[in-house]
């Protein structure tokens, strides 16, 4: 616990000085505000932008930041000396993603105060937003855990990123994106957020949702397995 | 005295290259002890088996009487390692660098500006790592190492690309811990710094231990390659094996007056390696 807390800390204080990834979690928080606030269109659904932006902020923060974090410390040689130090790459992973959660959730409850959401669909939209942080933590984790350096985890990330952030917004202009993106988890996320107060949990997204959470964690497992930390 | 750190027959491969063979070293508690070889001679892998980031194919490394494959995060916690590819928090100022291994090592807030101080970094406590000079970042490298008050110290090329001066400093720093009993181990491919610092050296060439022991009696044993060097009133220089023949040339110089200086060079590490392995060790 002593080792999880200590590189949460050290997240913490490196991040403040981090523009690329503090850009992640408070882009899309500002955002909302400001489209919410600034853009009114007659006929366009509630909290629009809230719905919209809450799922491409899941698909995006976490996992960029993950992979960045990761990518950077094993480039720059840090996080050899942290396992020379006696931190167990659970410890650093535990770290590392207990504060991405952290900064992200805070970005959900700007997107809930926005969003207008209250009492239990308060709770399911923070346990959905929740469900896709760890998620796309993973995913980012893995393209981490596979990179040798910031250029190869960018060169991953970028069009990862855009699949599971973009797709959602697409699929609502093009049935056939629909179709297929139905298979991603940020897809469900979305169905289930835009859902929220008029549409039950379907069981669809429920077992697309726990399918991918399988394969990123045996993905994540591979990569581990042939890369380590190191 | 006891051995604190020792090698028993230490070889390891990668793929089909052989970057370690049969390697025995006994480094004593309290010694400055250097592994001296040109880059690639394995020297930064030896020290990775050393310290347990590695596994060796074959044979033993214990640090006290401890295998090194079976070292705990206690263990670590009784040595300090730089080695040159250790990273530092380039936006984190030093001392911020400083907590972070603290809080691992659940050390108080006091030892990082003492660790700051022993390196004199206090002035820059507040300076971002990615903006301290080379010379800065190796002295922070060993605060962050001298953190917990290590019995032992590992130091990869502590002086590597840093000018005399900066080198200098880090000279004096390692003497300051092996006056206060420190073990240290440190490689290098200065000839100068280990004749300077070590107790005791190995020169490796290729994976293998190519001379151990003192650095002055290494360079006894090549006493061969002394030569007297004269220098004569008309100008020239002549240089004369250091043997019996050379006396009467030089009885005969002298008698004719001709001789304005004389002078004895003492072999040093640099040309004892090249004489073993026909390599300079800087390259």
């Amino acid at each position: 616990m002593k080792n999880i807390c200590a590189v949460f800390l050290k997240q913490v204080s490196d991040t403040l000085k981090n523009k690329t990834v503090l850009i992640q979690f408070l882009m899309f928080p500002v955002l909302v505000i400001i489209m919410e606030n600034a853009v009114k269109i007659e006929d366009m659904p509630e909290h629009f932008f809230a719905r919209l932006f809450a799922v491409m902020f899941v698909g995006m923060a976490p996992l960029t930041c993950m992979s960045a974090i990761i990518s950077e410390e094993k480039e720059k040689n840090t996080l050899r000396v942290l396992m020379m130090s006696n931190v167990k790459p659970a410890e650093y992973l535990l770290g590392v993603g207990a504060y991405v959660f952290v900064m992200c959730i805070a970005g959900t409850v700007v997107f809930a105060v926005v969003g207008g959401y209250s009492g239990a669909d308060l709770a399911l939209f923070i346990a959905v937003m929740s469900a896709g942080i760890i998620l796309s933590e993973l995913t980012g984790a893995v393209i981490g855990v596979f990179s040798r350096n910031q250029m190869t985890a960018t060169s991953i990330t970028v069009p990862v990123m855009m699949i599971f952030s973009f797709l959602p917004m697409l699929s609502m202009f093009n049935d056939t994106i629909r179709t297929a993106a139905r298979v991603t988890y940020s897809q469900q996320l979305s169905e289930l957020i835009n859902g929220i107060g008029t549409t039950a949990v379907s069981a669809e997204s429920v077992v697309v949702i726990s399918i991918n959470f399988v394969l990123a964690v045996v993905l994540f497992t591979v990569a581990y397995r042939r890369k380590g930390l190191e | 005295m006891s051995c604190t750190i020792k090698s028993e027959n230490i070889s390891k491969s990668f793929g089909t290259k052989k970057v370690l063979d049969s390697i025995d070293l006994d480094i004593h508690s309290g010694e400055i002890f250097g592994l001296l070889g040109p880059s690639g001679a394995g020297k930064t892998t030896l020290i990775k088996i050393l310290t347990g980031q590695l596994s060796q194919d074959s044979g033993a490394a214990y640090i006290g009487d401890k295998d090194t494959r079976m070292l705990t995060g206690a263990d670590h916690k009784r040595f300090g390692i730089t080695m040159d590819n250790f990273g530092l928090y380039e936006r984190l100022s030093c001392t911020e660098n400083l907590k972070i291994f603290a809080r691992i090592y659940g050390l108080p807030n006091n030892s990082i500006s003492g660790a700051l101080a022993k390196v004199g970094l206090t002035d820059a406590a507040k300076t971002p790592a990615g903006k301290l000079s080379k010379g800065m970042t190796g002295r922070l490298k060993l605060a962050r190492a001298f953190m917990t008050d290590p019995d032992i110290l590992f130091l990869d090329e502590p002086t590597s690309g840093l000018d005399p001066v900066s080198a200098d400093e880090i000279h004096k720093i390692i003497l300051s811990e092996k006056a206060r009993g420190k073990t240290v181990f440190l490689t290098t491919h200065t000839m100068t710094e280990a004749e300077k610092l070590c107790d005791n050296i190995a020169l490796l060439n290729e994976g293998r231990i190519v001379e151990y022991g003192m650095p002055a009696e290494i360079c006894r044993r090549y006493d061969h390659q002394r030569m007297l060097k004269i220098h004569l009133y008309d100008g020239r220089d002549m240089e004369l094996p250091h043997n019996r023949d050379a006396a009467a040339v030089l009885a005969e110089l002298i008698a004719d007056g001709k001789a304005e200086t004389i002078h004895t060079t003492e072999p040093d590490l640099e040309t004892v390696f090249m004489e073993i392995t026909g390599k300079e060790l800087s390259a």
